[in-house]
């Protein structure tokens, strides 16, 4: 029930991260959400692509550093509170949210990413709720 | 193995055969070299007051600068026309220095560097594969013909197109590779790159590296990338002297074993140029006794070492001379305090998670020295705080070892520049005094 996300170091430097869109753009990777964090030297970008292995293959080819890591990608319904109490339920069971974003690519209902300190409790809770999340093979059908 | 008896030599004969030819290389350049004649009656000395190996001191010293005041024949100690090859330095300040070679000192040179090749493990069955710039450049020609001598199958791929380096490797089944430490690590990356793991796809077991530091850290690196087997020694020389073969490791990796008998080292206090007992740190100083194109006397190295006289386990009883920790060239101060580039090197490569590349920038900030040191990201990451367990790891080392503050700039791997002859990692950006 979780989803790929391909995170990549970049530094902060006119044009880096025109770089690393390049290398995907090249190589037919498409990306489908991200976010940059960062600090005053460098920042982490990290993407919902269709292809998170040759995503990272391409990249670290290209001389960046970049890593997959297992991410919770949750289908959240355009009501208000609807984010609030899926928080809740994880939180309830003491796991941290380490960042998380939004993905919207569906009309219907908006998505987001969502990274935890431990994956397998918060699958486990989401699953008891029947929340609905995406999987990396649902994301490249998108 | 050892290659010859003068390797072996007792103190006593050794000094005494160090004593007679310097005191026939004083007499010759007095009477062939107007610059050292000049040079000598300044000082007050003339070849008849060398009576003893310590009156050594009593002479003047060479620098560079008297090489680039004579550029280019003017030290030289025979006529042109005894001459069989001239090689240059790269003279990226001002003139290049020139140094030249009669037919004995191409004997001399393959003598001296077949020994410490020998000392660092090479053999007649070794394929011997020379990474150096071959060109004006001694290092190249130097080990070419001391391992030939010694019966090794030289393969003279020189510097670029490592590709085709690591393909000559695996093909023609090199055994031993010539190169500076930093290019030989540049070559285990690019083997990785071509899917060939230097440790097991290639049969290099032998590492004579050169004209660079090859520091403790980075001889663990090497051995990390090539194989644990593999025999790492440094070998030392300088164009001015000869070109390589002035020294080198054996097998115990205790210092270089200085080919005595053709150059007397000294240790001198950088600063007064007073003579430094065994034992202490201070810049090499070496006086060519057997050469007769450039008989360089008391020639100022600018490298920081010390020596040490004790019979070393492999049998030989020549001077040994520490690794070098620097050059007085390179040193930098910083905010006071004296840095050697070889020192940062040392912190990155000791911390988990970076690349053995780095750049040293020093900037002035009012009236602060700022140093950042650029390293590279070796590994793959999604957490910040990955990113800054590494940065803080390299800044308190930094700190411990320097006793400065610095910046620390991580980097994508591959991002700093490669060197394939002398690294240049430090940039000065402070303005001159």
């Amino acid at each position: 029930m979780t989803a790929k996300q391909l995170s990549v170091f970049i530094e902060n430097r006119q044009g880096r991260l025109g770089e690393v869109l390049h290398v995907l753009k090249e190589n037919g990777v498409n990306i489908l959400s991200m976010s940059l964090a960062d600090t005053t030297e460098y920042g982490i970008l990290r993407l919902i692509v269709n292809n998170p292995e040759a995503g990272r293959d391409v990249l670290i080819e290209g001389g960046f550093s970049s890593i997959i890591t297992e991410v919770l990608i949750i289908k959240v319904p355009h009501v208000a509170g609807a984010l609030q109490s899926t928080l809740e339920l994880i939180s309830d069971k003491n796991v941290n949210i380490e960042y998380m974003y939004g993905l919207s690519v569906e009309e219907k209902d908006a998505s987001i990413v969502m990274k935890t300190n431990d994956l397998a409790v918060a699958c486990d809770v989401l699953r008891a709720a029947g929340i609905d999340t995406l999987t990396s093979d649902e994301i490249a059908k998108l | 193995m050892i290659w010859s008896k003068e390797e072996t030599l007792s103190r006593e004969e050794m000094n005494a055969l160090q004593l007679e030819r310097l005191r026939e290389t004083v007499r010759r350049v007095y009477d062939k070299v107007p610059a050292y004649r000049q040079k000598m009656i300044e000082a007050g000395v003339s070849p008849e007051d060398i009576k003893e190996l310590s009156d050594l001191a009593r002479l003047p010293f060479v620098t560079k600068q008297d090489m680039r005041d004579n550029y280019p024949f003017g030290l030289f100690a025979v006529p042109k026309d005894k001459l069989v090859r001239i090689h240059a330095s790269s003279g990226t300040t001002g003139k290049p220095t020139v140094v030249g070679y009669t037919e004995a000192d191409l004997d001399t040179w393959t003598e001296c560097v077949a020994r410490i090749a020998c000392a660092g493990g090479a053999a007649p069955t070794d394929v011997a594969q020379i990474c150096f710039g071959y060109g004006m450049f001694t290092g190249a020609l130097g080990l070419h013909y001391g391992l030939e001598k010694i019966g090794a199958a030289i393969v003279p791929s020189s510097t670029g197109n490592s590709e085709k380096q690591i393909m000559y490797m695996k093909d023609f089944g090199t055994t031993l590779l010539v190169a500076t430490p930093s290019y030989a690590l540049r070559l285990a990356e690019v083997a990785r790159e071509m899917g060939i793991d230097p440790k097991t796809d290639l049969n290099v077991k032998i590492g004579l590296v050169g004209s660079e530091l090859l520091t403790d850290a980075m001889r663990e690196e090497m051995h990390k990338v090539w194989g644990e087997d593999m025999l790492v020694t440094s070998n030392y020389g300088m164009s001015e002297l000869m070109g390589p073969g002035v020294s080198g490791e054996c097998e115990h990796i205790c210092g270089m074993h200085i080919n005595e008998d053709f150059f007397i080292p000294e240790i001198i206090n950088p600063e007064t140029g007073q003579v430094l007992p065994e034992g202490e740190w201070g810049e090499l100083v070496i006086t060519c006794i057997k050469k007769e194109a450039l008989p360089l006397i008391r020639y100022r190295t600018k490298d920081i070492t010390r020596l040490h006289y004790r019979r070393c386990k492999c049998g030989r009883t020549t001077c040994r001379m520490e690794n070098l920790t620097g050059r007085s060239d390179d040193m930098l101060k910083i905010r006071g305090v004296n840095v050697f580039p070889s020192q940062i090197e040392e912190v990155v490569l000791s911390v988990e998670g970076l690349g053995p590349h780095y750049e040293i920038i020093v900037e002035r900030e009012g009236y602060n020295d700022k140093l950042t040191v650029r390293v590279e990201l070796a590994t793959h990451t999604d957490s910040f705080k990955t990113l800054e367990t590494i940065e803080k790891s390299v800044r308190g080392k930094l700190k411990v070892m320097l006793g400065l503050d610095a910046k620390v700039k991580l980097e994508s791997p591959n991002t700093l520049a490669r060197f394939e002859g002398k690294a240049k990692r430090v940039k000065d950006l402070r303005p001159k005094a």
